[in-house]
């Protein structure tokens, strides 16, 4: 047994000393294997380590099987494993998650919208479905991050909460979330966005990038009692893993929900990339189903071409920023360019590091929409569905122009996350488009 | 030849501080002061050449000296005032002088030295315009200058680049403050191979076992910051630096800093009671510079400031 023991430890070794590709990996688990002569203790033969399962009766059971893995029951037991072995506080999330949020958010069929691309498409086009995270309490998807958090920062017996957000929706759900909890909550914003949209909160000189940098300040000048609750899925690890893993609920109810609606998975995801949580949020839970694309979108600003935007994937290239290795809008002396967009979410001149792997390793597609094409975007929603979704939201719909005529066939599945509710961009709305009409 | 360059950058000062920049980053000025150098060896024109960091250190433990060490940003308020600010920092007694590269997002540092970045920066500052400026001074001065940059600028020109540009310069050390000990392995040998010390800082609230690794990956110094946060001034020093400065001495024989809030001559000499080798004073010098009416006003406080720290510790 010991000697078992002893093997597995070196496999293990080997394993996590050993850099490059999976083949080069596990070619090195099997050397470790090979090579067990060398050592002077005895190492039983593999074979007396495991039973081969019987064959015939695998390929019977086979259908129900599979059929058991895909709709887990409510416990989320496929047959006698898995289930809820959680510690308290993660119940205790689940449950808020509904109570409080009012989690799940539905997966609606937008038909009229999916009608309007099917006739500008020549009669070809996909069912359009919408993730309403705008229907979580406060009104965003930051919420399920928010709440966890500071669910954290109060079971760790830290009394105040320090956190920064641009378009003011994470500001809120950290607002709420800590007075639901009873801590103290300090929210930074740059004096622009607060111009934009009108809250009771620090005010810091520059855009949602620099109201980042001071609530980093804030916290680190006192660690001992306050939490940093980032709402971004960017910052030194393990913050982007710990957004990410709070924001997944929306991929995973996303999938279930389509599970039940078509019986299938959508062939296509389309979310909005300020920092990434939303797009992470949705992608992850989807990211080893290879027949669904990952369509993240982000703000173009006035253009591409015009220096005035927000598409770190598209048009920046590697740094180092607030803490982690990610694209970056910079320039050749490496300081960073302030971005733009009409949506103060969508302001940021990094973006998540998962999102910046996932676009060099191809996985997931990126893409711009301007300011412009997400005003469209938002009137249009308004008007086909009355749903009206926050101008970072917009950009994802937006893209549904140049998308919908790339899709194969009409029979495609495409879900847009709607990360946000756009009554607090109303104004902006109404300046740009009916002032100025 | 030094009187020289002196002369040079005085008559640079009273200029409109655009014509200065040009000065500083065309490749004209670089050919004007090759022309200048050529005829005489550099060797020649140095009288009392600056040695490393650490041989800094040494040289005044044997005299049982505590070094000064001021930090001022680069192109606040331009670079003919930085040009001259180093000087009066090498002559009124600092023993090795931390300069700070401007950054856009400096996030270790407090409101002072941030409001200086930002102004150098809108000014035009850049990463070569201070190349450019310490390519004239550094020849001049008897103290080793540790530059201060945060990490994105250094991986955006290329680590080994880096590393030859500032070396070539005349750069004895690096401060990277945005650079934690896991990631400082690809600077530090690449600040190795080009013979720069690279400083590693350790905090009050790094635990005892990591804080032992930084001391000895630290080169040049161990900078120990004493207090939580960012730069900046502090009314008080935390009592905790003096039981941390002693459980680092007990590791090690490397010289430790102090740094981070130290703004007065009570606290340097407090400080260096309490066994630092050297004192790190930084946004007090950087406001003195930044808020002076004139450049001359803020050169000739500094220089006052410096004689006090200076005597506050000898």
């Amino acid at each position: 047994m010991t000697t078992c023991k002893l093997q597995g430890t070196i496999v293990n070794n080997q394993f996590i000393q050993k850099k490059g590709t999976l083949k080069e990996r596990a070619s090195a688990v099997v050397q470790a294997v090979v090579t067990r002569d060398k050592f002077k203790v005895k190492v039983p033969t593999l074979t007396t380590t495991y039973t081969p399962l019987p064959i015939l009766p695998l390929i019977e059971k086979a259908k129900e099987i599979i059929v058991e893995t895909e709709n887990t029951n409510s416990a989320g037991k496929f047959g006698r494993f898995g289930g809820k072995f959680i510690p308290e506080t993660l119940a205790e999330l689940a449950t808020t998650l509904r109570d409080y949020v009012g989690r799940e958010t539905p997966l609606y069929h937008a038909q009229r919208l999916s009608e309007y691309y099917k006739n500008k498409n020549g009669g070809i086009g996909p069912d359009i479905y919408i993730k309403r995270e705008d229907l979580n309490h406060t009104g965003s998807h930051k919420m399920n991050n928010a709440l966890a958090q500071a669910m954290i920062a109060k079971r760790i017996g830290l009394k105040s909460v320090v956190t920064a957000t641009g378009s003011g929706q994470h500001g809120l759900a950290t607002a709420s979330a800590c007075a639901k909890l009873g801590l103290q909550c300090t929210v930074f914003m740059a004096a622009k966005d607060m111009e934009r949209q009108s809250s009771n909160v620090e005010v810091v000189d520059g855009c949602f990038k620099d109201a980042s940098s001071e609530a980093f300040r804030c916290w680190v000048g006192d660690l001992e009692n306050s939490y940093h609750l980032t709402g971004s899925a960017v910052g030194p690890h393990p913050c982007p893993t710990m957004v990410r893993e709070f924001q997944s609920v929306i991929g995973k109810e996303t999938r279930k929900q389509a599970l039940e609606k078509w019986n299938g998975k959508p062939d296509v995801i389309v979310a909005c990339v300020g920092t990434g949580s939303n797009a992470l949020g949705m992608f992850h839970e989807f990211i080893y189903d290879t027949d669904v694309r990952l369509v993240g979108v982000e703000a173009a600003g006035l253009g591409l071409e015009s220096g005035r935007l927000s598409s770190t994937l598209v048009k920046g290239d590697v740094g180092v920023y607030h803490g982690a290795i990610s694209y970056l809008l910079q320039d050749d002396d490496g300081q960073i360019i302030n971005p733009h967009s009409i949506a103060a979410g969508m302001e940021y001149p990094g973006v998540s590091p998962e999102l910046s792997f996932l676009k060099e390793s191809g996985r997931a597609e990126f893409c711009v929409a301007t300011d412009e094409e997400a005003l469209d975007a938002y009137e249009r929603l308004c008007k086909l569905e009355g749903i009206y979704p926050s101008l970072e939201a917009a950009h994802s719909f937006a893209i549904l122009d140049k998308l919908v005529p790339t899709l194969p066939n009409d029979k495609s599945k495409v879900v847009v996350n709607c990360s946000g509710r756009g009554d607090k961009d109303a104004p902006i709305v109404f300046d740009r488009r009916i002032l100025h009409a | 030849m030094a009187i020289a360059l002196k002369s040079f950058c005085f008559l640079h000062l009273k200029k409109p501080e655009t014509d200065f920049r040009v000065g500083f980053s065309s490749k004209k000025a670089t050919i004007i002061s090759v022309k200048r150098y050529t005829s005489v060896s550099a060797s020649a024109i140095r009288t009392t050449e600056a040695v490393s960091i650490s041989e800094t250190f040494k040289k005044l433990k044997k005299q049982g000296k505590v070094a000064l060490i001021p930090y001022i940003t680069a192109g606040d308020p331009d670079l003919s005032t930085t040009a001259e600010a180093l000087k009066v920092l090498d002559s009124c007694g600092s023993d090795i002088i931390e300069l700070g590269v401007p950054y856009s997002d400096p996030l270790a540092d407090g409101p002072v030295i941030q409001a200086a970045s930002t102004r150098s920066l809108s000014r035009g500052t850049n990463f070569d315009s201070i190349i450019s400026m310490l390519k004239e001074v550094v020849p001049e001065l008897s103290t080793p200058i540790a530059l201060f940059t945060y990490y994105n600028p250094i991986l955006k020109r290329g680590t080994e680049k880096f590393m030859s540009i500032v070396r070539d310069t005349g750069v004895h050390g690096l401060v990277v403050p945005d650079v934690p000990l896991e990631e400082a392995e690809i600077i530090r040998t690449e600040a190795k191979k080009k013979g720069i010390e690279l400083v590693l800082l350790t905090t009050p609230t790094t635990p005892a076992n990591r804080m032992k690794a930084i001391v000895d990956g630290a080169e040049g110094f161990v900078y120990l910051v004493s207090s939580l946060g960012v730069t900046g001034t502090r009314a008080s020093i935390s009592g905790k630096v003096q039981a941390l400065l002693r459980e680092i001495k007990e590791s090690t024989t490397k010289p430790v800093a102090v740094g981070f809030g130290i703004s007065t001559a009570e606290q340097v000499k407090q400080v260096a009671g309490w066994g630092a080798d050297g004192v790190i004073v930084g946004s007090a010098m950087v406001k003195l510079l930044g808020e002076a009416k004139t450049p001359e006003e803020g050169l000739k406080e500094l220089e006052n400031f410096t004689l006090s720290l200076r005597s506050a510790l000898d």
